[in-house]
């Protein structure tokens, strides 16, 4: 971009959001330089924090009067670099839109503003005895928008489904400025399910402005169990054990050893068993009547998969204590070194001992430091791999173990993501899953919404040099750069 | 300040603690500045990765890394919040020193601040000659005339002055207050400079309290200012000089605890380990917080009844400096009648932070006016709160925002239900 258009970009983002919502300074566009994804980093060209999705619609129109992409971002907690801004794009911060608008106790439904905090929509709903029932272990921060946007899920996806189960309708602003509304509040609109298109879509169809939400019922009663194991191959038969009797559990998480200490040494320790070479997270809820024989169920069936102790949380504050525990996990590992690198990969419940053996022996392959804290009942692995990005030798191996773990996954009939998103993290992972026909397919639903490509660019998609012949509107977003 | 093999180890040291975040974003919705911004560069994580940009040579420091600096109140939230455990009070002190250090910060308001934090402040004397003088200002009403022509931007600062109070309240303390009743310990009381100027009758009746519950207080000669206000502010020195000179006090006072009643102090001189390592930290681990150390022992409960409705709020020197949340609020519930009232924003900062409400006092209001929403709902005859800066505040907010409210020291709502608080010129020391 040359200079003057620069200064009419930097001139309308300015008339639409007011001075004091345009960052424009070096060192306020460095810390947008990446999210919870730290070695992918790419400064955007301008941050604007607008509170009204009229602004946003100015917003939008500024971009693509200049040509220039942007990227929604919300508390920038994702974990597959979704909120980068490639090629100088403009970075729209909705953490300025955080109203609720409405709660309805009878239709059970939320409409918020994107940069609602997740955990803030349940504390909200709470008096009427209602819940948004996503929740990713970055809830305390993270937003509406982005989960959305990455489809999150979360330890309680189990028994009520990723965040794509419960929007029923959006607001959306398109790369062009058009503002369109999709589903219903209602829910089940007729036709094509565009809002399912748009949920984990990663920004790249449209700035969500609106959502409509559904809010389910807190469970009238609630016990949680911890399963203590001597290692997590085991405590994955157990899983197998409690899926297969037919039990519904709310969650079925398992934290291993590694993930405990590091848990433990931190403001989020919850008495988690230090001996135990892994512990297996099981809440059950539902009428207060139906718990009691439920919880005897799972106990016997941990007992048998060889749990060596079964402890039930006493109280409200001690399961309490316990979710705090788990969700903090990701940032406690920064006790072992200065970079995570979260994985996230899904594959089918039966193949979880096998698979989860493999992943130990392919970081052990490695020497690296890898644990595991993942959503068993579910399938879905994150395979953590503590590291430093300066040291580049182990920058390399911790590639190259990410890359054994997800073609492992993808063997055993996985996928290469559960609920972080591919961003740029995987995009180069995708021709694993899918044929260039039907990475096509996908870009066409992309180009309906945004035919230009200027709605986050540069995510999802496959950046290797033959996707990139066949599709030559991907040029110019070049491959981020690994900060090491 | 890019680091190499010739930096200095405190350089080092705080490039090694911004490696501690991994970058969860766990402290975003406790940090007040990104409350109010939505920024990511106003957040702790925002501001641990500006200081490892310019710890990487990536950023250079400049005046808008200093600006981020000094947004921060340092309510330090953020640390309890964060499960990876980055120390940010410590790394918001070494990135101020370093902006002090190659000079960013400049101004009259900063020629200012650094005269009274190095010349007067430290200096019993000195702070309390310049009280007396603001003293005779108010008596004669010259700060209502002030309050009336200054133009706006400072009226606000002037009218967060607190009323110094009479000569007699100022007076000073008894070497030695033997306990009352069974003998159950000896302890020293850290006196502060501000307080016994500003906040005599708390320190008087931090005595009295201490003495009813059966310990000798010794009241160290040779202490002075805790620092706290200089570390914040970007000078180590000077609060590492003040550090040594508690430490000799207290050493030589021969006590095994040494009292606290103001939350920023406490949660200094437990930080003194840090400053001085080499003799810092006999003095630190025996640093006690009033309310932590009564609720340790055990309260003689108070006989007189004390009908009121209390919030208590957290100062947060108290809660995330020191990680006291309970023991206070345990306290007040002995008090026979004294009903406790939550309110949503307990756990928030109110702004004050120092001399943060004079130097940033758009911010400081907007976070204050967050909190008074929230205890305006909760309708509170007393608010109750451990910190001289957190009570001026919510005094002025109080007055601003047309409670009823009195704003007191938990202490001092203890001292009253035994009956010992009336008269402060001669203190009733028993």
């Amino acid at each position: 971009m040359t200079t003057p258009a620069r200064a009419r970009l930097l001139d309308a983002l300015r008339a639409a959001v007011g001075a004091d919502a345009l960052l424009c300074r070096a060192e306020e566009l460095f810390v947008y330089e990446c999210d919870g994804l730290t070695h992918h980093a790419a400064r955007p060209f301008a941050v604007v924090l607008p509170r009204t999705s009229d602004e946003v619609v100015e917003i939008v129109r500024a971009c693509a009067k200049a040509g220039v992409p942007f990227v929604p971002r919300g508390a920038g907690t994702g974990l597959s670099g979704g909120a980068v801004a490639l090629a100088d794009g403009v970075v729209i911060e909705c953490a300025r839109m955080n109203r609720v608008l409405e709660i309805d106790p009878v239709d059970r439904v939320a409409v918020v503003q994107p940069g609602v905090v997740n955990a803030d929509l349940s504390k909200v709903a709470a008096p009427h005895g209602l819940h948004f029932a996503p929740d990713p272990s970055s809830q305390l921060a993270c937003t509406i928008g982005g989960n959305v946007a990455e489809n999150s899920g979360g330890p309680h996806t189990l028994k009520y489904g990723s965040t794509t189960a419960h929007v029923l309708a959006l607001e959306l602003v398109l790369a062009d400025g058009d503002r369109v509304r999709i589903g219903s509040r209602a829910g089940g609109e007729p036709g094509y399910d565009l809002v399912g298109a748009v949920v984990g879509g990663e920004g790249t169809l449209g700035v969500v402005t609106e959502a409509t939400l559904r809010l389910t019922p807190l469970p009238e009663a609630v016990e949680t169990l911890l399963g203590i194991f001597p290692d997590v191959v085991s405590a994955c038969h157990a899983v197998g054990a409690v899926i297969r009797s037919g039990l519904v559990p709310a969650a079925l998480e398992i934290v291993d050893r590694r993930t405990i200490e590091a848990v433990e040494a931190s403001v989020y320790a919850a008495g988690l068993p230090l001996d135990a070479g892994a512990v297996l997270i099981a809440e059950l809820d539902g009428p207060a009547v139906a718990l009691p024989r439920q919880v005897e169920r799972v106990r016997a069936l941990c007992a048998r998969a060889g749990a060596t102790r079964i402890e039930v949380a006493r109280d409200a504050d001690e399961r309490q204590r316990f979710w705090k525990a788990r969700k903090g996990a990701f940032g406690a590992m920064g006790r072992l070194a200065p970079d995570l690198y979260v994985h996230d990969a899904v594959v089918p419940r039966s193949k979880l001992p096998e698979v989860l053996a493999e992943i130990c022996a392919i970081g052990d392959r490695h020497g690296l430091r890898l644990s595991n804290v993942f959503h068993a009942g579910d399938g879905n692995l994150h395979p953590n791999i503590s590291f430093d990005r300066r040291d580049a030798d182990e920058m390399a191996r911790v590639l190259a173990a990410g890359t054994e773990i997800l073609e492992l996954c993808v063997r055993a009939g996985g996928v290469i993501s559960g609920e972080h998103g591919i961003g740029t993290e995987k995009q180069d992972f995708m021709p694993l899953l899918f044929s260039p026909d039907d990475l096509g397919a996908m870009r066409r639903l992309r180009d309906a919404f945004d035919p230009d490509h200027r709605s986050n660019p540069g995510k999802i998609f496959p950046t290797t040099r033959a996707c990139v012949e066949s599709n030559p509107k991907a040029r110019g977003y070049e491959r981020v750069s690994f900060d090491a | 300040m890019s680091i190499g093999p010739k930096e200095t180890t405190e350089a080092i040291a705080l490039y090694t603690r911004s490696l501690d975040c991994v970058h969860c974003g766990l402290c975003l919705p406790t940090c007040p500045t990104y409350r109010e911004t939505g920024r990511e560069s106003s957040s702790p994580r925002g501001r641990i990765y500006l200081a490892r940009g310019v710890a990487e040579g990536k950023l250079a420091l400049s005046d808008a890394v200093a600006e981020e600096m000094y947004l921060c109140l340092g309510c330090r939230a953020c640390e309890t919040a964060c499960p990876s455990g980055v120390r940010f009070g410590s790394l918001l002190e070494q990135m101020r020193a370093e902006v002090e250090r190659v000079g960013l910060r400049r101004g009259p308001a900063k020629r200012i601040e650094s005269f009274l934090l190095r010349h007067v402040v430290p200096h019993p004397r000195r702070l309390r000659a310049a009280i007396s003088v603001v003293r005779a200002i108010q008596a004669v009403r010259l700060d209502a005339l002030a309050l009336r022509l200054a133009p706006a931007g400072l009226r606000e600062r002037i009218a967060l002055a607190p009323r110094v109070p009479h000569a007699r309240d100022r007076a000073p303390l008894p070497r030695l207050v033997r306990a009352h009743g069974e003998r159950r310990g000896r302890v020293g009381f850290f006196v502060g400079c501000i307080m016994p100027e500003l906040f005599g009758d708390v320190n008087h009746a931090t005595v009295r309290v201490l003495a009813r519950n059966g310990f000798d207080v010794v009241v160290a000669e040779g202490q002075g200012c805790c620092g706290a206000l200089h570390a914040h502010a970007g000078d180590r020195e000077t609060a590492k000089r003040l550090a040594a000179r508690n430490v000799a006090a207290f050493a030589a006072a021969g006590v095994d605890v040494v009292i606290s009643n103001a939350a920023g102090c406490g949660a200094a001189l437990r930080e003194v380990g840090e400053w001085l390592p080499a003799t810092g930290d006999v003095l630190a681990r025996r640093v006690r917080d009033v309310s932590e150390f009564l609720d340790a022992e055990g309260l003689r409960p108070p006989p007189t009844p004390f009908p009121r409705r209390v919030c208590y709020d957290d100062p947060c020197h108290l809660l995330h400096g020191q990680q006291v949340e309970a023991a206070p609020r345990r306290l007040l519930r002995q008090i026979p009648g004294l009903v406790l009232v939550a309110h949503d924003d307990a756990a928030a900062c109110c702004g004050a932070a120092g001399i943060y409400n004079l130097t940033h006092p758009e911010m400081s209001r907007a976070v204050l006016a967050r909190k008074m929403r929230s205890l305006a709902s909760a309708d509170p005859d007393v608010i109750a709160t451990g910190n001289p800066g957190c009570m001026m505040q919510l005094r002025a907010g109080v007055v601003e925002h047309g409670l009823r409210a009195e704003v007191l020291h938990p202490v001092t709502l203890m001292d009253r239900a035994y009956g010992g608080g009336r008269s402060v010129g001669e203190p009733p020391y028993l």
